[in-house]
């Protein structure tokens, strides 16, 4: 029996164009009037999201699913996971299936830990015994056996994040799907997300399909992995070759206007609409120099009034490592109430990254930087470039490092040297 | 974990081609969310009030006052001569499920848009855990009503009404309610995904509705001519078999039975149907 656990053959989804949206009665009468009298108009354009995906994935394998925003790898993960249906083709899925597209689906704010547990562990499709079991352990992993019996809506965010983790952490599927969005929270929290999900794979010898951006997290969990590109399968096959592809293909960008079809997560109070990079003089350029300055543009809506929001810039590394954490909040600056379209700006003055290809992630949250409204992953990417930096003319390039450094420098003889 | 991968489950995702069917197999799998997500419903709407399940006594309590001095002090309208706040209040006990239940599961898909986006289970589970958790507070409001029925019994008109032998089929009259609602809300939840009009058309629809329903006037009133008119109207006939039920005074027919559980069962079938239709692509267009 070797028949492969996951099998997609011409996976196709067509979005109507003008169909997105919810539409009133009004214009649907229209347009079935059009059609009715063999307009055109009124049918509406196929948008093809994906188009004939087809690959295999065998019992045991961990495999990546890459490719940059609008890509459709998001729909791939919504058909796979049956939230909605493909237009054409089949996929066949050989075991039970768990997808976690997201943390804590379905927490109920008023309800304790612990009816949470269940009740979210039915939503996942866990059975009652099932987590009556596992009950123990997850409180344990979640780390919050004292405040059990509380409203979740009393918790603290890493609490709320931890406990919800923790119920999909002890989901026991034969094929795991997995959304790099669900790699929030603090550093330590996303590599204990990356453990298990390491562990599911190779001790427990589940098929692990995921979804993500992050080259580098995908470069440590996945031996093959699939490279979509405009909805088509690009690359299927080793890793390595698919993520060099993938970069080849990821062009530096310097101004976005249409962040619609990113990846992203938040409350959506407030969406991220554009970003460019721009030097001094106002002139969007992509490729800075290396301790000359470098300005962040960035687009937002506020869809109701915030007192005070946080705005932020994360830099990642093209290989998904992030550099930095930029926030307003840092430097205490106070927005003030907050409505309808903003624009704010970064000014990174001298730009101490080595050379090689960053992304930003732009991303607006509450006044305590906790509850982010957006966060949009992989807006755009720039390029640093090697500069004239050090009086010494020395050049550094991307392997001597991802951020530099200031330092001063000297040397003397230690006392007790002279001593002896 | 399944060790055997030759009796392994196997999920086929491919376009649904022709009818609709309802997944009984997949539902049934669900049991167990479903009595979470009723268990989840009781237990939520007692937590974020201050007076809890007092809230279902006080409002068919002063629904039943509004009536008694419109209905019946000022329009004058007749009571089958039983005491007016045990007709309106009998009257609301399945109106108020009724519409409750109308009210949830018409807007399952769009209230529920954030979860149905991010996991899967047959969406049917989450107008069926509504249309069983109602039934709590409809169990409040019978409570309620017994209370007032012994005190309009130890008063003076203490012989004018009587509840009848066939009071215990009264919960097979509530599955009916249950049903209808069910059905009705379905409807709608199909239609509003894809038009939000139908939301706002929801709320008028059930005003209207209560007065095409004998809840404050009874049946015996309505003209000969427009009786066809109250006969097709599915609430009518669990409405006046309540009042028959519990006090004596409903006038159900066999043939209003007969147009009744055919127009239930109709908008019923039709319901889960469009519900269904929709409910597998909603997400892209909401």
């Amino acid at each position: 029996m070797s028949r492969p656990v996951i099998e997609v053959t011409n996976l196709s989804k067509c979005y109507r164009l003008g169909a997105i949206g919810v539409t009133t009665l009004r214009e649907s009468l229209h347009a079935w009037y059009a059609r009715k009298r063999g307009n055109a108009e009124g049918d509406g354009q196929g948008f093809w999201a994906l188009r004939d995906v087809s690959f295999e994935v065998q019992a045991g394998e961990v495999v990546g699913i890459i490719g940059s925003n609008g890509a459709g790898k998001s729909t791939l993960l919504k058909i796979l996971s049956r939230i909605t249906e493909p237009t054409s083709g089949r996929a066949v899925l050989r075991g039970r299936v768990a997808s976690l597209l997201e943390v804590g689906t379905g927490f109920h704010p008023d309800l304790t830990g612990r009816e949470n547990i269940f009740l979210n562990g039915a939503i996942l499709g866990m059975t009652r015994a099932e987590i009556r079991r596992k009950f123990d352990e997850i409180v344990a992993f979640a780390d919050v056996q004292k405040f059990i019996d509380t409203p979740v809506k009393r918790y603290s965010s890493g609490m709320y994040v931890r406990l919800a983790f923790a119920v999909a952490a002890h989901l026991e599927p034969e094929i795991l799907i997995v959304d790099e969005v669900l790699a929030v929270g603090d550093t330590i929290f996303q590599e204990k997300c990356m453990g298990k999900m390491k562990e599911a794979s190779m001790s427990q010898g589940r098929t692990v399909l995921f979804v993500s951006h992050n080259i580098g997290a995908v470069q440590t969990l996945c031996k093959s992995s699939v490279l979509l590109d405009g909805g088509r399968v690009v690359f299927s096959g080793d890793t390595q070759e698919a993520v060099s592809l993938y970069l080849k293909k990821t062009r530096p960008q310097a101004v976005v206007e249409d962040l619609s079809n990113s990846t992203r997560s938040g409350t959506g109070e407030a969406r991220i609409t554009r970003i460019r990079f721009e030097n001094d003089a106002g002139v969007p350029q992509t490729h800075f120099r290396m301790g000359e300055p470098m300005n962040i543009v960035v687009g937002a809506r506020f869809n109701s009034a915030v007192e005070n929001p946080t705005l932020g810039i994360n830099i990642v590394t093209d290989t998904g490592i992030r550099v930095a954490d930029c926030r307003s909040s840092h430097y205490n600056v106070k927005i003030g109430r907050t409505e309808g379209l903003i624009e704010y700006r970064m000014r990174i003055d001298p730009v101490l990254l080595y050379p090689r290809t960053y992304t930003a992630e732009p991303w607006v949250a509450d006044a305590g930087g906790l509850a982010d409204f957006d966060w949009v992953r992989n807006a755009a990417s720039f390029v640093v470039t090697s500069g004239p930096n050090f009086k010494s003319g020395a050049n550094v390039n991307t392997h001597h490092g991802i951020a530099f450094i200031p330092t001063t420098w000297s040397a003397s003889v230690p006392a007790e040297a002279g001593r002896r | 974990m399944n060790e055997n991968p030759g009796t392994a489950m196997e999920t086929v995702i491919e376009p649904t081609r022709g009818g609709h069917l309802v997944p009984w197999r997949e539902l049934y799998g669900h049991r167990d969310l479903l009595w979470l997500l009723v268990w989840r419903d009781i237990a939520s709407r007692y937590k974020q009030t201050l007076l809890g399940p007092l809230w279902f006594v006080v409002q068919p309590v002063l629904m039943t006052v509004v009536f008694m001095v419109i209905f019946s002090r000022v329009a004058r309208i007749p009571t089958n001569n039983v005491p007016s706040s045990l007709f309106y209040f009998c009257g609301l006990l399945p109106w108020n499920y009724f519409a409750q239940t109308f009210q949830s599961t018409s807007s399952t898909l769009v209230a529920n848009a954030g979860l149905f986006g991010k996991v899967y289970f047959p969406r049917l589970i989450v107008p069926f855990s509504v249309v069983i958790s109602n039934m709590a507070t409809l169990a409040i409001q019978l409570g309620t009503f017994l209370v007032i029925y012994a005190l309009e019994k130890a008063g003076p008109r203490s012989a004018s009404f009587g509840m009848t032998g066939t009071a215990w089929m009264l919960p097979l009259v509530f599955i009916q309610v249950g049903l209808i609602s069910l059905g009705v809300g379905l409807w709608i939840a199909a239609l509003s995904a894809k038009f939000r009009d139908f939301g706002v058309l929801s709320g008028f629809l059930l005003q209207l509705w209560m007065f095409a329903t004998p809840v404050v006037f009874p049946l015996t009133r309505v003209p000969a001519r427009w009786y066809w008119g109250a006969a097709i109207n599915p609430m009518t006939f669990p409405l006046e078999t309540t009042r028959l039920m519990l006090l004596g005074a409903g006038t159900p027919t066999l043939s209003l039975f007969a147009l009744s559980a055919g127009t239930t069962l109709a908008i019923l079938v039709g319901g889960v149907l469009i519900f269904q239709r929709v409910e597998k692509n909603f997400v892209d267009v909401i």
